[in-house]
Order: C-alpha cells, then structure tokens, then sequence
C-alpha cells in the first residue's frame, strides 16, 4: 500500500515534482555562479572560467550530481507530461466561458507550456555547448600568447602557448613542429617516446563568446537565450513556492517567507543569467 | 383507538434507565437477517441509520438532496444544549429538564424531555469522540454560550455553524457504515407512500429522483426522520426541499399527527424583500446574547426611517425602544423566541416597524453598546486601562467577528448592509415545527414498526421549542434512544424473514404513487406549482401565523379546502415521469402541504387558548401576553386521517400529566 | 439599499440527460430585482418558462442560505459566481448590471457528470468520505467526559475552518486540473488537527486519497483557484497538511 502510494498516488506525482523542481532550483545557482565567471573582465578570465568547466566535467562529485541532474530534468519533464495529460481527462467537457484570470495568475496556469519551452531550451543549450564540450573533435583548446624578451634591445617576441593543467606551457608551435601530438582532444604527448606529458584545457570560454558575438548569429542567440530566462522566471515564478506547498511545507510563519524567496529567486536567477550574453552580444571587447 | 403513550413506571429521573434493562434485544447474530428503512438524513436519521448499522441491522437510508451531508439540519446555526454544568452556574439535568418543559409553555410530555436531559451529556461526549470541533477557551476546554429561555450556559457551539459540524458528525459515522456496507445509501430519493402488510410498517414506495423510477424497499422497520413542515408557509427558513411528505404519507396510512398548529416563529430573520423571495433566513439567536432589539419610541421616526430619510444611528438613545428590555427586565434580550417574535408583532402592527417593505415590518437589532463593552473589556485585559474610543471600537468589533463573523458576513452578503456599523433588521419568520407525527414512549406512532425521530416527531418540545435543543433532541432520538425502543420491536421479528417485495400491499402502494404522479402529469392546468404553494403560504402567514383568531382560522379552513381543489385542478406540471422533474417533484409536495395546512388550521380552532408558538387573540391578558388553559387543554391534540376530506380527521387527546413539574404562568419578566 | 430592477440575458447549458448532448441555450428576463438572489431569479426565469408551457431549467438548490452546499453553477467563467466568499445562492442580483449578458453552466468535471441541465453527480464526494472521513467510533454514549482531553484552542480553531468545507465541488470546479484537493485536505485536516482524529490518521489519508484518485479527480498544481473561489474560505495550508499526513503515512 504505501509503497505503491509513494510511486503511483496523485500527491506522489506532486511529491517527484517539487523534488526534482526544488533540486534542478539549486543547480541553477551553481550554473550560475560558474557562468558568471564570464562577466569576469581580468586576464585570466578564460583561462579560469576553463577550468571551472574542466572540473565541473572531471570532478567525480560534480559527475554524480550531474547524472542527478539530468536525470531530474527528464523526471520532471516526464512527470510534468503525464501529470498534464492526466489533468486534461479530469475535464473531459470545458466551460464555455471561463474567467480563469479572476482567480489565478497566468504562471501557474502555464506551467506545461513553460516547461515545454524550457526543455527546448536546454535541449538547444546542451547542444550548443554541452555537447559541443563533450564530443567535439575540433573543440578549441585553451592557450595563452606569452610576450617574451629573447634578447635585450629587441623587439619582444610573441608565442602561442598551450596551458596545462599541470601548470606548465607548450608552445602550440610544437606540435606543427611535429615534437608534440594531441591525442584524444585533450592529452599531449611527445612524439618520440609517445609518453603523456600532459593535459590540455578544453576553451569553453571562446566557444561561447564566439557563439553570442557570432557575427551573423549572435544577435538571435542572445535574444533567445534572454526570452528563455523570461520563460524560465515564470516557471520559477510559480515554481519555486508551489515545490514547498507540495511537499506540505506551509506555515502560516514561514509562507511569506517562502514566497517571496520564491519570487525573489525566480527574478533574480534568470536576469543574471540573462545578462551574460547580452554583456557577451553588446559589451565584451 | 385509544392513544397509549407507553410512558414507564417509576421515579422521572429512573424511568428510562429502569425501562432501557427490560427492553427486548435482538442477539448480533439475527440483527443481520433484519432490514430497518431511515427515511431523512439529517441530524435524527443519519445518527439513527449510523447507530442500527453499528449494531449490525441492515440499514437502507433515503434522502431526496444528492448526499446525506445536505439535510437541513445543517443549517443550525446557534448550538446545542447539555446539562453538563461545565460552567458551574448551577445547570442540572433537573434544571435543562425543567426549563425545557417550561419554555415548552407546559405542553410536552415530562417523561420523554426527562430522557432527553439525560442523554444531553452523552450527546457531547460523543461528538467529541467523533471529532466534530466544538469551540473551545484557551484552556483547551470546551466553551459554553447563553440561548433565549434559561439563565444557564448551557450551549456547546461551533462558531455560527454548530448544525453543520454536527451533522458532519452523524454523516461520517454514517459514511463509515456506509463505507462498511453495513448501510446501503440512497440518494435522490424520495418517500412516497409507506406499505404496511398485516398492519405493520413494513416496506416503503421510494422514487429515484433521477430516473423518475418507483421502486420498492422492504423492511422490517421504518424510521422517518423527514424534519418539519415549516415550507406550508411557503416563506420560512426551511431548506426549499424540506417537506412534510414522508410524514403526511404515514399519517394518512393510520399514524396520527399531533398538535400540528405548534409552530416556532423564529424573531430574528432577515426581513422580506419582495414578491420573488423564496425563502427567510435566520441570523442566530445567538445574536440575541450581544444585540439589543430597539425600535423608535416616535412613531414619526419611524416613518422618516422607511421614508429612508433618517438613519437609525440618527435616532438618539432616549428615543428608542428597548421593548424587550422594558417589558422583559428579566430576561431582556434574552425571552423565548415565541415571546420575542410577539413583541416584534406588536410593536410592527402598532406603526413602530422599520422596514420599508410592503408591510413595514422589521426591528432593529443592535450591536453597537456590545461593541463599546467588549471593546472595553479586551482593552483593559490587553493591559490598556486607558482605552481610546476608536481603539475600544477596533477592538470591540473585532471580538464581534470573532463570536459571529460569519453571520454578519452573511447578513451583509443578503442585504447589502454593513452590520458592524448600522444595526441589523430583523423580523420574525416561520423556523421550526414543534407538532409532527405523534409518537409514544419508544417514538413509535400507532403504526406498529413506524418510528418518527427528530423535527418529524412532536414529542419534546411542548408547545414552543427553546433555542439549541432542537439538534440535542435530534441526536438525541437517533443515538440513544432508537437504538434501544427499534431493537425491543425487532426483537419479534427476527423469525419473520425478509419481506417480500412481490406482496400485493406493495403493489397496491406503487399504483396509487403512479396514479397521483400520472395525474398530476396529465392534468394540463395553467398555473405553476410556486403559484399555487405562494398562495397556501399567504393564507397560513395571515390567518394560521403568530396570531390567530377564530373568524380568520375558519376562513382558513374554507380558503385552503378550495385552493386544494383549484389546485388538483389548474395545476400544471411539465415534463415527464420517467426522469429528473423537478416540478412534478414539488406538485407532490404542495400536494401534501395543502391537506397539512388545513389541518394545522383546525388544530389552531381547536384549541382555545394561548400557549408557546400558538397564539390566540381571544386568549391573552391585558398585557398581551398569553393566557393558557391547564383545565380544558393540558392535552396532546393527535389528528386521525379520516378520508380526503380533511375536515373529517378525528382529534384525539393525550392528557398531559405533570408529576415532577409544577405547572405555572410561563413567567419571564 | 433600495433595490432596482434590470433586464438581463442568461445563456444556460441545457443538456436532457446524462447521456445527451447538451448546448447553451438564450433567454430574455425582464423585471428581475436587484435584491433577488441569483436562484430567484432563475425561480423566475422557470416561471417565465413555465407559463410558456417549455420545460423549466432544472438547478440544485436547498438551503438556500449558503451551508447546505447543494447548490452549484459556473457563472460568467467563475464557481458560484464573481462575488467572493458566496454560494450561488447568497450570490444577489445587485452583483450584475442592467443589459448584463450571464452564463450559467454545470460544473466541468470527469468525476461529477452532468445529469440534466445544470445538475451534476457528485457522489464522488460521498464516496471519499465513506473511504476515511470519520473517525471510528461506535454510538455508546460510553465515551469518556468530553472535557477529558483538552485540545489547544488554536488546533481546535483550524480544525472547525476545515470542517467549515460544506461540499459543494466549486473548488473542484474552477481547478483547471479538476482536482478536488481542497475538498480532501479540508477533511484530512479537520480530524488531522484534533487528538480524536489522530489515532487513525495513517490509514485516513492514505484511503482518502486512494479514493480520491480513482474518482478520476485531476491532480494539483498549486495554482489556488479552489481557495479564491472556495465560498468558504477554505485554506490551501489543508492541502499541505494532506500533503504532509500522506507522505509520513507513505513511509510509515
């Protein structure tokens, strides 16, 4: 009985909802905090934001919750579905006249469509970047140009050099030169001895400022990607409160609180990820 | 026949727990080869059905609204009385007793109103146990609140909607037994005529609201619980659906109907708006604890206030009328409802009424001095000596809401008035029916196997029933007393075997229903149904209301004798029989409304004298207030249906015998 | 206030049977007060289709002063109408204007089919209740003292508003989902809250919803349409509590 209650009851269903929903909320903020690196003006901007991504992609702790991650999307996503489909067949006949804005706010009403909208969207996100980090042969790597005085009096010699993660520098010269390979997108090793050497940074950074300054593209992302945050706070807007409601986590003390957090969140998140590619788009030299 | 009230022997305050030892029982394994019918789902018949399904009969209840939840019962809004003394301002069942027969004015049965104080006590207890959710004080005890007619707190309460927690109470017990199988629920249902086989109760004719479907149940016992007849005023605070049918239907099957011209007028109801109202209501009594009743002293103030030219909160205090305080110091506010609703009367029909609708009639019922006081009282326990006027206000209209929000949302709701700031109008309105079947002792009538419980029944209010015992007899009868008296009858039948449906008297029964709805169906008159029942309501308000006369009763008689025959003959019912109609539903109802009313008006000619609900110009002192006749009318008036012709019922007596009260001047001043 | 009167246009489902299909049929009323209650004036619109010799629109109606719960209607898109905190009954005519076009529809519901007119089945209510809505406990008369158990005022306070609940589906009714969460949790709440109803509290919620579920009631999604609309105030705090009690009892 309470077993079956927990995985096939109407409230078990709201209770996956506001889990996988509350848990996909503090993602959010560690998405967050990552991408905001790139708001990050400094000379190692790039180079730290890529190594953010590299320990967001190896870190085994980061792994697990990754898979949690995903798999929460697609729960919810599932979920949400069945719960829309079983909602529609609870009204089989509709009102001719319905006033549903007297007594809802539109957010609340819309959530299918939202999430909708949103899983589009991380689809499309996932694809353009994710993806892109995860599979790509031809996915830049990262390197710094290093100015180094060869001798005194003269000009100061520009060059090209990988970062490793180990710290060190090789110049990508080398591997036209041919005393260096690179295998599997990201490891070095010499070419004599074919010994690993060391490992190279992934450069998520350029990929994505090239994905919003994009010359002929740009523009369009950048106003997708803001109309997604738009949808994304009116889900959150929503969302976010209604996850405690379900998990019966309503206090007359504490529901305040709890809503305006909520809205709080759903405005904040979304605008501060809004504003990294439009600073990418219109500002970033 | 001679009417047997099968009262017990013994002391008053032994009689029932001597007689409950030596009833017959019927042993746990027969109760299941027995059927017992409840027809009426309110507070008497869902506790009924819920306590036999308990016991182990099997139960089949009936009700005409869509779920049990709805009887009318919850409308209730005051509370219910128990003489458990939790107050300790001297209440007993001696007392919740004595009280009960007086406000009764010295017309109900001693042994029966005995039991029911003594079983007062069980009622709440019971209802705790089941969870209905009395109001409480901040010790987590239960709370108590004054109704009109005693000088005790007495009643137990749930804000504004005691009748409703209360019948939520009997309808989940009764759901649990549904839900156990031990009750078969029907719903949308109504009771169309009794069968009874050798003389006996034993089955009814029921028709499925929804399918128009006559159907037949058997049982080896039937209970009617179908509450008051009230709607024969067509006005009233009755639901729209509440009807005398179930017990009109027993009646004129051999039961005798007593005292049918005891009505309750409720004082204080939200006065009439005009010609398309359908139904009054009620603003608790309770109101009557905290509002004080006023109309102008000045007969022009009056008249400036209908003319909408002066507000009430113009008219200074010394120009008021406190008529109840002045004329009752005693119990001011506070006198039974018969007393408050004549005072109402006069003060209206000697030119002092408020309201301006077509006949003047409405009364100031005003809160503002609470306001002030409580307003006070909070303030001084919050620790603030030094109150300023609009806080005392704040505070006063807040304990005001706490105590009766939601009767004075309800008010503003119907009438467009704020009641916290202008007093509120109130009139008297046809409330409660003390007459009914006649019963005995066990609450059988003198059909054998019927039993009548609740508003159906005549049996414990006299003559006029007090505030918050109408839900303490109506539990009263379905948990604790039924359960006994029902038993000891089964207890010969449990060799009897299920009845069968196929029996001729069964047949004859449904023909007859079929026949009357057929006619009714068939009869392509012109008027409506509501015409004719607004017609009734007019002849009874007039001629059969607060005061009676008996020039005006006899003209009943002769008005509604031919408004039946118009009626049966003018009448049109549209729709068909085999399905939802919800006309012809009401054409069987008015149909039985018209034969009441004029019974009720021959009970009314009958009795000459004044007591409780029934009041006869001809009888009251100089002081307009009522003059009994102990000598030639201590008696129970039960009707013997005699044919069609209503004139031709035969009035019986039960003389009423008062060993353990004093009979006395029902005194409240 | 003086009451006036206005002429109005009623657009009403009219639907046979239950097994009919139904349409929204036009009427013309006259003279209708404005002191009337909203059924009144549908007395006297059957009136008006009486003395027309057409059949009269079939309603649920009782009490008529806001308790029974028996009366229903989606008016103008919205359960018992625009006023707030009001039954269809206690709604009055002063809430509409002269030259007002109103619909009058059913309640739209999977689990309350419509069986003429305006009238919907909702035994599905019925049905939860006798599932767990009670607490067990004989007629005896034999209880203990019903001041044996103190109960904190302020429990006892909310378990009455949850009792308040007087059944009338609108809060069924106006949730876009259908769900009758608000009916449910109300009831859980009321016996969650008192000491009397802990004691089974476990099966309770568990049969409740079971029930609940298989009515064919949609599921909630917190949108709070049922406690706008709810004529009496129910809180959506019951819901959580019902949320609350059933995932304890789950994991029990």
């Amino acid at each position: 009985m309470a077993k079956s209650a927990l995985l096939k009851s109407s409230l078990a269903k709201k209770y996956w909802m506001a889990l996988t929903g509350l848990f996909l909320c503090l993602f959010l903020i560690g998405h967050l905090l990552g991408n905001l690196q790139l708001l990050s003006t400094g000379k190692d901007a790039a180079l730290n934001f890529n190594k953010y991504a590299l320990f967001m992609t190896t870190n085994p702790a980061v792994k697990l919750l990754s898979y949690l991650t995903y798999f929460s999307i697609l729960f919810h996503a599932v979920d949400g579905i069945v719960l829309t489909v079983q909602n529609k067949k609870a009204r089989p006949v509709g009102y001719v006249k319905n006033s549903a804005s007297s007594n809802t706010i539109w957010a609340s009403r819309n959530m299918a469509v939202l999430g909708t909208l949103i899983l589009v969207f991380i689809v499309t996100h996932m694809t353009n970047f994710w993806a892109v980090m995860h599979f790509d042969k031809k996915m830049p790597l990262q390197t710094v140009t290093i100015e180094s005085e060869v001798m005194p009096g003269m000009p100061p010699q520009t060059q090209e050099m990988y970062v490793t993660v180990e710290g060190s520098y090789i110049p990508v010269a080398a591997v036209e030169q041919g005393m260096i390979s690179i295998q599997n997108r990201t490891e070095v090793y010499r070419t004599d001895n074919n010994l690993k050497i060391a490992h190279l940074y992934k450069d998520l950074y350029k990929i994505t400022v090239e994905f919003f300054k994009d010359a002929k593209w740009g523009l369009i992302a950048t106003i997708l990607y803001v109309f997604s945050m738009l949808v994304l706070a009116f889900h959150l807007y929503h969302g976010f409160g209604s996850a405690f409601q379900s998990l019966g986590l309503n206090n007359p003390k504490y529901n305040l609180l709890i809503k305006n957090f909520g809205k709080a969140f759903a405005i904040i998140v979304p605008l501060l990820f809004a504003v990294i590619p439009v600073y990418i788009h219109f500002f970033l030299k | 026949m001679k009417l047997d009230s099968k009262i017990p022997e013994g002391h008053i305050s032994e009689k029932w727990t001597k007689y409950k030892d030596h009833l017959k029982l019927v042993a746990p394994n027969n109760r299941p080869k027995i059927d017992v019918i409840v027809v009426g789902t309110g507070l008497a018949g869902a506790s009924a059905a819920a306590s036999l399904g308990e016991m182990g009969y099997n139960v089949k209840a009936f009700c005409f609204q869509d779920s049990p939840r709805r009887a009318h019962s919850i409308a209730a809004q005051g509370g219910i009385n128990a003489a458990k003394n939790y107050q300790n301002d001297g209440d007993s069942i001696y007392r919740l007793f004595y009280d009960t027969i007086k406000g009764g004015d010295y017309r109900a049965r001693e042994a029966n109103v005995h039991r029911l104080a003594e079983v007062s006590g069980n009622i709440i207890d019971q209802c705790v146990a089941q969870g209905v959710p009395f109001a409480r004080d901040y010790g987590g005890l239960l709370d108590n609140r004054s109704f009109g007619g005693v000088q005790v707190q007495r009643t137990f309460y749930a804000a504004g909607q005691t009748g409703q927690q209360l019948l939520l109470g009997a309808y989940s017990a009764l759901s649990r037994q549904i839900g156990l199988g031990r009750v078969q629920m029907y719903n949308r249902h109504e009771m169309l005529d009794i069968v009874k086989v050798d003389g006996k109760a034993r089955g009814i004719i029921a028709r499925n609201l929804l399918t128009g479907e006559l159907e037949r149940h058997s049982a080896h016992a039937v209970i009617i619980a179908s509450g008051g007849y009230g709607n024969v005023y067509f006005l009233s605070t009755n639901a729209m659906g509440s009807n005398v049918t179930a017990a009109w239907k027993i009646h004129k099957k051999g039961a005798y109907f007593a005292n049918p011209c005891y009505v309750q007028i409720h004082p204080t109801c939200i006065p009439v708006h005009g010609t398309n109202q359908s139904k009054l209501t009620l603003m608790s009594e309770s109101l009557r604890n905290s509002g004080r009743i006023w109309v102008p002293k000045k007969i022009e103030d009056a008249e400036a206030i209908r003319a909408g030219k002066l507000k009430p909160t113009q008219i200074a205090e010394e120009d008021r009328d406190y008529y109840l305080e002045r004329r009752y110091p005693a119990f001011g506010n506070l006198v039974p409802r018969d007393v408050a609703s004549r005072a109402a009367k006069e003060r209206c029909d000697a030119g002092y009424g408020i309201e301006a609708n077509d006949t003047n009639e409405g009364v100031y019922l005003d809160f503002s001095s609470e306001i002030i006081n409580k307003g006070k009282q909070t303030a001084y326990a919050q620790g603030n000596h030094n109150p300023s006027e609009e806080e005392v206000i704040k505070l006063g209209k807040q304990w005001i809401e706490e105590k009766y929000g939601n009767l004075f949302q309800m008010y503003q709701q119907i009438t467009d008035e704020n009641p916290y700031e202008t007093p509120m109008k109130i009139y008297p309105a046809v409330h409660y029916t003390m007459g009914g079947v006649w019963v005995d002792y066990n609450l059988q009538s003198t059909i054998p196997g019927c039993f009548v419980a609740g508003e159906a029944n005549f049996s414990d209010h006299g003559a006029n029933r007090l505030g918050a015992s109408a839900l303490m007899q109506g539990l009263a009868d379905g948990y604790f007393v039924l359960p006994y008296t029902v038993s000891d009858y089964l207890a010969n039948d449990i060799r009897t075997g299920k009845i069968s449906t196929e029996l001729p008297e069964f047949a004859e029964a449904e023909n007859n229903v079929k026949s009357q709805i057929d006619k009714f169906l068939n009869n392509n008159g012109s008027k409506s149904v509501d015409h004719f029942h607004k017609r009734l309501g007019h002849i009874m308000w007039n001629k059969v209301g607060m005061a009676r006369n008996e020039q005006g009763l006899k003209e009943a008689i002769r008005e509604i004798d031919e408004l039946r025959k118009e009626f049966h003959e003018n009448v049109y019912v549209p729709g068909a029989a085999n399905e939802l109609n919800t006309e012809l539903e009401k054409a069987l109802r008015v149909a039985d409304f018209m034969e009441l009313g004029q019974l009720m008006a021959m009970d009314a000619l009958q009795r000459n004298e004044s007591a409780g609900g029934h009041f006869r110009e001809e009888y009251q002192d100089s002081e307009g207030e009522t003059l009994r006749d102990d000598v030639n009318f201590n008696f129970v008036g039960a009707w013997e249906y005699g044919g069609s012709d209503i004139n031709a019922e035969t009035l019986h007596k039960e003389v009423l015998n008062y060993e353990y009260i004093k009979i006395a001047a029902r005194n409240y001043k | 206030m003086a009451s006036k009167s206005i002429n109005i246009n009623l657009k009403i489902w009219r639907q046979k049977d239950a097994k009919s299909k139904g349409q929204i049929e036009t009427y013309k009323l006259d003279n209708v007060s404005t002191a009337s209650s909203f059924l009144e004036m549908l007395d006297q619109l059957n009136e008006q289709l009486i003395n027309e010799r057409k059949e009269p629109v079939a309603f649920d109606h009782d009490c008529r002063e806001g308790i029974c719960g028996m009366c229903s209607l989606y008016i103008n898109g919205r359960a018992h109408g625009p006023a707030s905190k009001v039954t269809t009954c206690q709604l009055h005519m002063r809430s509409f204007k002269d030259g007002d076009t109103i619909y009058v529809e059913p309640w739209r519901s999977k689990a309350f089919p419509v069986v003429k007119d305006l009238i919907v089945d909702r035994s599905a209510f019925d049905r939860i209740q006798q599932a767990g809505g009670f607490v067990s406990v004989n007629t005896s008369g034999r209880t203990i003292d019903a001041n044996a158990t103190p109960v904190p005022k302020h429990d006892a306070d909310r378990a009455f508003e949850a009792a308040a609940c007087i059944g009338c589906g609108a809060c069924v009714a106006s949730c876009k989902n259908g769900s009758a969460m608000l009916f449910v949790g109300a009831k859980v709440s009321q016996y969650a809250l008192l000491p009397q109803g802990k004691v089974e509290a476990t099966e309770r919620v568990l049969n409740m919803v079971r029930q609940m579920d298989d009515e064919g009631f949609g599921n909630c999604t917190n949108t709070g349409a049922c406690e706008v609309e709810c004529p009496k105030g129910i809180s959506l705090e019951n819901i959580a509590r019902m949320n609350r009690e059933y995932l304890f009892a789950s994991v029990k």
